[in-house]
């Protein structure tokens, strides 16, 4: 069996927040014991969906490189990330790239948008000759339906987000990586624009051979592209397994909340009950033993609260949900 | 019936900038042109005009500028062309201290200023980017160095030590390079969470290649306001030593100039253009400095410009 | 209190006159290379106790027909033209005094990022007291704070809200709190704009039934705009879909959805990412001509996929052709009994 291309194990990351010279430090959790395995082949676009505050961000960063864990490890191709020498660092980031969310953010105002292209071609040596230099990059535009003569000299402001965007993934195309992280790269896109950002993920899945960690709180778009899906809350996995089978039969109360408050463009199916959130610092307790969904879930018991529930399998390996209500089925490896 | 408050307008509004770059606006460019002028009105006045006059005794003395007349116990003076502003109670022509004086007083400002600008680049870039202790230490040396009184320091130190010109400057640096520390500091530690660096990051630049190729170029408005602020604040302190006379003795300079004019009693004699011209001088280069800032401040501040992009 | 105000607005005399009509309205930005047409000459009407849904990408200028409406725009924006009738009171007419006095009291804004611009230094119930008072003169302190509470309990927030700071709410308390302070003066028509972007999936179906639950309960008429399709189908009534500065489509919100006439509409229903089925993804282009310059003729010309000779020349205007809807679109032709045709297009 080929390795595996990313390999995370029990990751956890814990902020300390807050301090100062007479206030105690607080703890917060924003990652707990994630593990998360992305096959070498084929191909696969992995979703991590979640909401602001379930650690998908930190997830992010960690596996770019942003910052580090506080416990568990991240694996790429058989190598511990935090053991790389300086070179394997550059063979790192030429293999793991990132597509932001913000499209305008990522490029330096003082430069125009040729330099973003220039910058990957030096550091990891793409190209052998200014000619061949020419040639890739407009490659690379001509797959995101872009022209090098319309947009290499202009400055970032001149162009609109949707371009900005494209241009990204044409720059992640341009390295052709083994992977790439895509930041909610469609969330501050027009929706017509969304479309052909995702058709190019969908293409570098299937005809790069790229997989995707692609991190995102839009269901809508999850479903239509991604393969696997980790839906994360508070730090934890909620539920998992294959896209299209954790979003049409959602198992964990949570997932089942989410899925059913995503609006339906379909006037004449509407919400079917108002829902009420609960305060926000009982949502948010670091610190809490059980299950973090507790005091939200209309299904909890005391049980839950005795310590946080672990992956259990839903009928197969493909769905696995983190909740007391299916401790009879198995428990998932 | 009220007027309508909304008028229905076909006409096109007045712009007011028809240029779409925002370097070219009014407060930078005649601020730039006026202080040019010093170093250009100087190098020509050092051709056409004979600086000798400067030193003392060169001249009949106190004679007021020209078609200006002042009553003596022997009569009327009157001015001439000779000195066409006037000489001073020592017999130095007011107009060839000027023509000395006035780049020296700008030099004193670019010296400390670029010192300043240095020191303060490579502790603002350090303490920034490497946190923790070494950006403590900085952080509280520059909080500390910005308490204490330039003008005060180095009235002690330079009554007791005389210093040249260079000296003087790069002691008025001393204290000029706080400020420019902090404000580096604070923009390379917000500039570090940009996208565009964590795009440098994921595209393999080292270190070094982030600061000086990503974040410094974004940072030169910040550099050049804050270059200007301390030009200013660098001749200030200048000429206040000047003024109480510990400023360098060998050459005239504006500020000795006015130190002269207290210590001979030019305010009771009415010798108003000795110590009238060199303010005069001075409120120039002050205004001059000060709308260059002004433009700088459009420049990076998009909001202030005049019409839209 | 908002029983009264419910009773009072019932009385409206013809209920089939619209409480906002507005008509041409043409809204310009000066840029050195020339006017960009923000708004070109739209035209509808905000019936009583409807929601309206203003949708259309981004550049299409519903924010700006908004802050139009609403006499907000600023420079180097301009209104240039058009009306604004209130229940038939011209607001363009109005002199700035007495549109002020309308403003917030009659006519309300809940603007799109309405949560990060809330005071960070002033406590929750100080903010909503200013606007209060601002408008309406000197108050009772008691008065003041039973209508708060009042409020409060409108949008759904806790009594403890009252006292804190906006950087100790979340987004949803945050973007609440917006909606209590655009309805604190009672106003006939309000206009969210944006009110439910960046929030998460969950807070955001909190903050949207807060909407509908305030709509109904005080009566009021609301423009919503927004670009999230699946929110309008459960939020609106009625929906004008905007492109480039003009309306293209108004409908009611059912035959938008199961039956888009114009080309652009037809485009955004397509576009709508499911959760129930995996479709192929349409990929379309964005605003494609500049702003500065737009096509003579039909604004949709460069995209429309049906595009004839006619298209590029004249332009289509705004008509009626089935019970409500309207559509700016050659394609369609109103035979002499009533019945709209298809004009066939070229292949």
């Amino acid at each position: 069996m080929s390795q595996a291309l990313l390999d995370i194990r029990n990751a956890t990351k814990i902020y300390q927040v807050g301090g100062g010279m007479f206030k105690d430090k607080r703890e917060v959790v924003a990652l707990q014991d994630f593990n998360l395995t992305i096959a070498d082949k084929p191909a696969t676009i992995t979703t991590i969906a979640g909401e602001s505050g379930s650690g998908k961000t930190t997830l992010a960063n960690l596996v770019l490189g942003f910052t580090s864990l506080s416990k568990g490890n991240i694996i790429f191709q058989g190598k511990d990330t935090a053991d790389m020498s300086p070179a394997e660092v550059i063979d790192y980031r030429r293999n793991v790239q990132a597509v932001f969310q913000d499209p305008f953010g990522v490029y330096n105002p003082f430069y125009r948008i040729e330099h973003i292209f220039d910058m990957v071609i030096k550091n990891f040596k793409l190209a052998k000759s200014t000619a061949d230099v020419r040639e890739r990059i407009e490659a690379a535009l001509n797959v995101v339906g872009l022209r090098g003569e319309d947009i290499l000299r202009k400055y970032p402001h001149q162009l609109s987000g949707g371009q900005r965007q494209r241009i990204m993934m044409a720059r992640a195309y341009l390295i052709k990586p083994k992977l790439i992280v895509a930041d909610e790269p469609v969330s501050m896109v027009d929706a017509s624009l969304r479309a052909a950002i995702l058709d190019v993920m969908l293409r570098l899945r299937d005809e790069e051979n790229i997989s995707f960690l692609y991190i995102t709180h839009d269901l809508s778009t999850a479903y239509q592209v991604g393969d696997q899906i980790y839906i994360l809350y508070q730090g934890s996995i909620a539920e998992k397994g294959l896209t299209t089978k954790v979003i049409d039969t959602p198992k964990h109360p949570y997932v089942q909340l989410l899925v059913d408050s995503v609006p339906e463009p379909d006037p004449d199916t509407k919400w079917d009950m108002d829902i009420e959130l609960p305060d926000e610092e009982t949502m948010r307790a670091g610190d809490a033993k059980g299950c973090r969904f507790y005091p939200r879930c209309p299904k909890g018991w005391e049980h839950c609260l005795s310590a946080a529930p672990p992956l259990y399998k839903i009928d197969s390996v493909d769905h696995e949900a983190s909740c007391y209500l299916y401790e009879a089925n198995e428990a998932a490896d | 019936m009220a007027t309508p408050a909304v008028t229905l307008e076909t006409s096109k509004p007045k712009r007011f900038n028809r240029f779409d770059n925002p370097w070219i606006n009014p407060s930078l460019i005649i601020g730039a042109i006026l202080i040019l002028l010093i170093p250009l009105g100087s190098l020509v006045g050092n051709l056409v005009w004979d600086t000798d006059l400067a030193f003392v005794g060169s001249a009949p003395l106190k004679l007021p500028p020209v078609g200006f007349a002042r009553d003596t116990i022997r009569g009327e003076t009157i001015g001439t062309w000779d000195h066409p502003l006037g000489t001073d109670g020592d017999g130095r022509d007011i107009l060839a201290l000027i023509i000395v004086g006035t780049p020296r007083t700008l030099a004193i400002g670019v010296i400390a200023a670029t010192a300043g600008m240095l020191l303060g680049i490579i502790l603002g870039f350090t303490a920034g980017f490497m946190g923790g202790r070494v950006d403590d230490v900085i952080r509280l040396a520059s909080d500390v160095t910005i308490t204490i009184p330039p003008l005060l320091v180095l009235i002690v130190i330079q009554s007791v030590i005389p210093v040249n010109l260079i000296g003087m400057a790069l002691l008025i640096a001393l204290f000029a390079w706080p400020s420019p520390t902090r404000l580096i500091r604070s923009q390379v530690l917000s500039m570090r969470e940009s996208g565009y660096v964590k795009m440098a990051q994921v595209s393999g630049a080292s270190t070094f290649d982030i600061m000086f190729k990503e974040i410094m170029p974004n940072l030169i408005p910040y550099l050049a306001a804050s270059f200007i602020g301390n030009m200013t604040g660098a001749i200030l302190t200048a000429v206040g030593l000047e003024v109480l006379g510990l400023g360098p003795q060998r050459v005239p300079t504006l500020g000795s100039t006015i130190f002269w004019a207290i210590q001979l009693s030019a305010l009771i004699q009415n010798l108003w253009w000795w110590w009238g011209f060199p303010c005069l001088l001075l409120a120039i280069m002050f205004i001059a400095l000060l709308l260059i800032n002004l433009g700088l401040d459009e420049v990076s501040n998009p909001r202030l410009r005049g019409a839209s992009e | 209190m908002t029983q009264i105000q419910k009773t009072e607005r019932g009385k409206r005399e013809n209920k089939l006159e619209p409480v906002l009509k507005v008509r041409d309205l043409k809204v310009f930005y000066d840029t050195p290379q020339g006017d960009v047409l923000a708004v070109n000459g739209i035209n509808f009407n905000l019936y009583e106790g409807e929601t309206l849904g203003l949708v259309g990408e981004s550049g299409c200028g519903k924010s700006t027909a908004a802050y139009g409406i609403l006499r907000l725009v600023q420079e180097p924006g301009r209104v240039v033209g058009g009306n604004v009738y209130l229940d038939d009171t011209d607001l363009m007419a109005l002199d700035e005094g007495e549109f002020r006095r309308l403003r917030w009291t009659k006519l309300a804004l809940i603007p799109q990022g309405a949560m990060n611009s809330l005071n960070p230094t002033m406590r929750v119930h100080a903010q909503i007291a200013d606007a209060i008072r601002t408008h309406e003169g000197r108050q009772s302190k008691a008065a003041l704070k039973e209508r708060i509470l009042e409020l409060f309990r409108t949008v759904g927030l806790p009594a403890r809200v009252y006292d804190m700071y906006p950087h100790e709410l979340s987004g949803g308390m945050k973007q609440r709190v917006c909606v209590a302070m655009g309805i604190a003066l009672n106003p006939s028509v309000v206009i969210a704009d944006e009110s439910t972007s960046a929030l998460d999936v969950v807070v955001q179906r909190v903050v949207a039934q807060t909407l509908i639950k305030v709509k109904e309960l005080l009566g009021v008429s609301m423009i919503m705009i927004g670009h999230d399709m699946g929110l309008m189908a459960q939020m609106v009534d009625r929906i004008a879909v905007m492109y480039a500065g003009k309306i293209v489509e108004i409908a009611p919100v059912r035959n938008l959805f199961k039956d888009p006439m114009h080309p652009y509409s037809q485009v955004l229903i397509d576009s709508i990412p499911s959760l129930k089925e995996k479709k192929p993804l349409k990929i379309t282009e964005g605003i494609t001509h500049d702003p500065r310059n737009p096509p003579p003729g039909c604004i949709f010309q460069l995209r429309c996929p049906h595009v004839m000779d006619v298209c590029r020349t004249e332009e289509p205007p705004l008509r009626e052709l089935k019970t409500r809807q309207e559509v700016a679109c050659h394609l369609y032709e109103l035979s002499a009994d009533g019945e709209v045709q298809r004009v066939a297009s070229p292949t």
